[in-house]
């Protein structure tokens, strides 16, 4: 009440000079999120990568710093992960998501082996702990939902036959993401193997039970939220997922997947609603969370670690590639499909980052930080240009494979 | 009325497809949000397709009515996605069905089948609720509630 009244006091009495530098930092970050958001859909590429770009070049050792409104951005940034993976498990009914476990395992494992084996693979190649490695194996694991939704879209592919297959490993790595979460966030904790062991579990029963209740019952809690004014709903589904984020993180189990699950439980017109309400406060946190995500890394870190970067997005793209190529081919889509199910795969986005941040506090942090902020970049760019250019790659490899072969069958 | 397969797309909603008369294929896909998009598949790749008109959830019922499609059929669709293990069916009565000149009583379907008849349609035309002495022609659509073993009863004995 106090700190409320203070402010308050503050703003009407035009203020300190401290106020008005936060005011000045906040607004002119915001308005430079705006335009390169701007750019970015003119473009006609998500603006992550921009965002990563600009934090990299305003954060520690870039231009400028900011200082006066670092706690204030600092919990945006927080806010913008719960609304983020509140989003992220929105975006399919239970119905779905059902579908996805019954029809999806065989590609999704593949999915699991094929790109988290580049990146765990990769975290060991560079001397990092297995933890470190686990973490950098969910970075190369997850797909952008976001980027590949926006590029199905865009190219007029979602009638295309491969894109069921294409959308069922994204529910399918949804799902995973549900149990691998709260599974690294349990080792992060650490402690000695049997309390890691006894955490690991627990975390793992929470999920299992909450996921239960949440296919199972989830419709109660959409009918009890839904109904109202947009304000109320609004207020209403904000205040729950902070409620549950805190409640999990009471728990040690992380804040975000609290959120994640909340999303995962609504259904229906609730779901939809819920949405298109909270999608606007998710653009503006989940902005401001992948700018500090990029704050905290050292450009000169970057550099150090770009070659490792480069390395890990070409070998998890032809694990991606490998993977669309297989999934598509279950539904007997052609080889032309096939390629534009792998490709259209490679791009990683939010999900990476959310992991990568997650693991900030471990020993290898900084660089996991560092490589993940180059991994997305590299893959949310050439990704989309991959899928864009996929049937005239297909086209060339195949020209070429013809001509090759025609001194041997003479026509 | 051909065969029409369905697909969910997860995130984004349900592709209908089917084979047109010309052997082309089209494809509607129902967004989560209503909007419907009418898509032709490309004869170069069989796999692609491209958007013709995207309809918002009013035009969908304007060109509907043009094309002269009760709206009933849809929602008696919507209904069916929602119940379990509880189907409705439009079963056409062959020529050389042995019920093509027969009553709806005479057939005994419920008692032989376990699936009721809720309606006819004859020349496109509904006849809600048809009575015991309800003569079947050859070409009417049976429109039946069962589970699906009971549907495919009536199918089979309907000579389909």
């Amino acid at each position: 009440m106090n700190i409320e009244a203070a402010s308050l006091t503050a703003v009407f009495a035009a203020g300190s000079a401290e106020t008005a530098a936060a005011f000045i930092e906040v607004g002119a970050i915001v308005l430079g999120l705006g335009l390169l958001s701007r750019v970015a859909s003119r473009l006609g590429v998500t603006a992550v990568p921009l965002y990563l770009i600009a934090g990299l070049a305003f954060g520690d050792g870039g231009l400028v710093s900011i200082d006066v409104s670092e706690d204030f951005v600092a919990l945006a940034a927080e806010i913008g992960v719960l609304l983020l993976l509140f989003t992220l498990g929105l975006e399919y009914t239970d119905e779905e998501l059902r579908n996805g476990l019954r029809t999806g395992i065989a590609p999704g494992v593949l999915d699991m082996v094929l790109n988290a084996g580049v990146g765990l693979g990769i975290g060991l190649a560079l001397g990092w702990s297995f933890l470190g490695a686990l973490l950098l194996a969910g970075v190369t694991w997850v797909s952008s939902s976001g980027v590949i939704s926006k590029v199905l879209a865009d190219f007029d592919r979602l009638g295309n036959r491969e894109t069921p297959a294409v959308l069922n490993l994204l529910v399918f790595e949804d799902l995973a993401m549900a149990v691998y979460l709260p599974v690294v966030a349990a080792l992060i904790i650490g402690g000695t193997l049997l309390e890691t062991v006894s955490s690991v579990g627990v975390a793992l029963c929470v999920v299992g039970l909450i996921l239960f209740v949440v296919l199972r019952y989830g419709v109660h809690l959409s009918r009890g939220l839904d109904g109202g004014t947009d304000e109320s709903m609004l207020l209403a589904v904000f205040g729950v997922v902070l409620l549950v984020a805190g409640g999990a993180q009471l728990f040690d189990v992380s804040g975000a997947i609290g959120a994640f699950l909340v999303g995962l439980a609504l259904s229906g017109p609730t779901e939809e609603r819920a949405l298109r309400l909270i999608g606007p406060l998710r653009d503006l946190f989940a902005a401001t969370f992948f700018l500090f995500f990029s704050f905290q890394i050292n450009p000169a870190d970057l550099v150090d670690i770009a070659g490792w970067a480069v390395l890990l997005a070409l070998l998890s793209a032809a694990a991606k590639v490998a993977t669309g190529w297989f999934a598509a081919g279950r539904r007997g889509v052609s080889s032309r499909g096939r390629a534009r199910a792998g490709t259209v795969l490679i791009a990683h986005g939010e999900f990476s980052i959310v992991i990568a941040a997650l693991g900030a506090g471990i020993d290898e942090g900084t660089e996991l930080g560092a490589l993940a902020a180059a991994y997305v970049l590299l893959t949310a760019i050439f990704g989309p240009l991959a899928a864009r250019f996929s049937d005239q790659i297909v086209a060339r490899v195949s020209s070429t494979g013809r001509l090759k072969s025609q001194p041997r069958t003479p026509v | 009325m051909s065969e029409v397969r369905e697909t969910k797309l997860p995130g984004v909603g349900v592709r209908h497809e089917f084979t047109n008369a010309e052997g082309s294929d089209l494809a509607v896909i129902v967004h989560h949000d209503g909007r419907r998009e009418i898509l032709a598949y490309s004869s170069d790749d069989p796999d692609v397709c491209s958007t013709l008109v995207t309809l918002s959830e009013s035009d969908t019922q304007t060109l509907a009515e043009i094309l002269g499609v009760s709206h009933v059929v849809e929602t008696v669709a919507e209904i069916r996605q929602d119940i379990d293990d509880l189907a409705i069916e439009w079963v056409e009565v062959p020529a050389h069905s042995e019920f093509s000149a027969a009553s709806i009583g005479a057939g005994e379907f419920r008692t032989r089948t376990g699936a009721s008849i809720v309606a006819i349609l004859r020349d496109h035309k509904p006849v809600p609720s048809p009575e015991a002495d309800f003569v079947l022609e050859a070409g009417d659509i049976v429109v039946a509630v069962g589970d699906p073993n009971s549907l495919s009863a009536l199918r089979s004995i309907l000579g389909q």
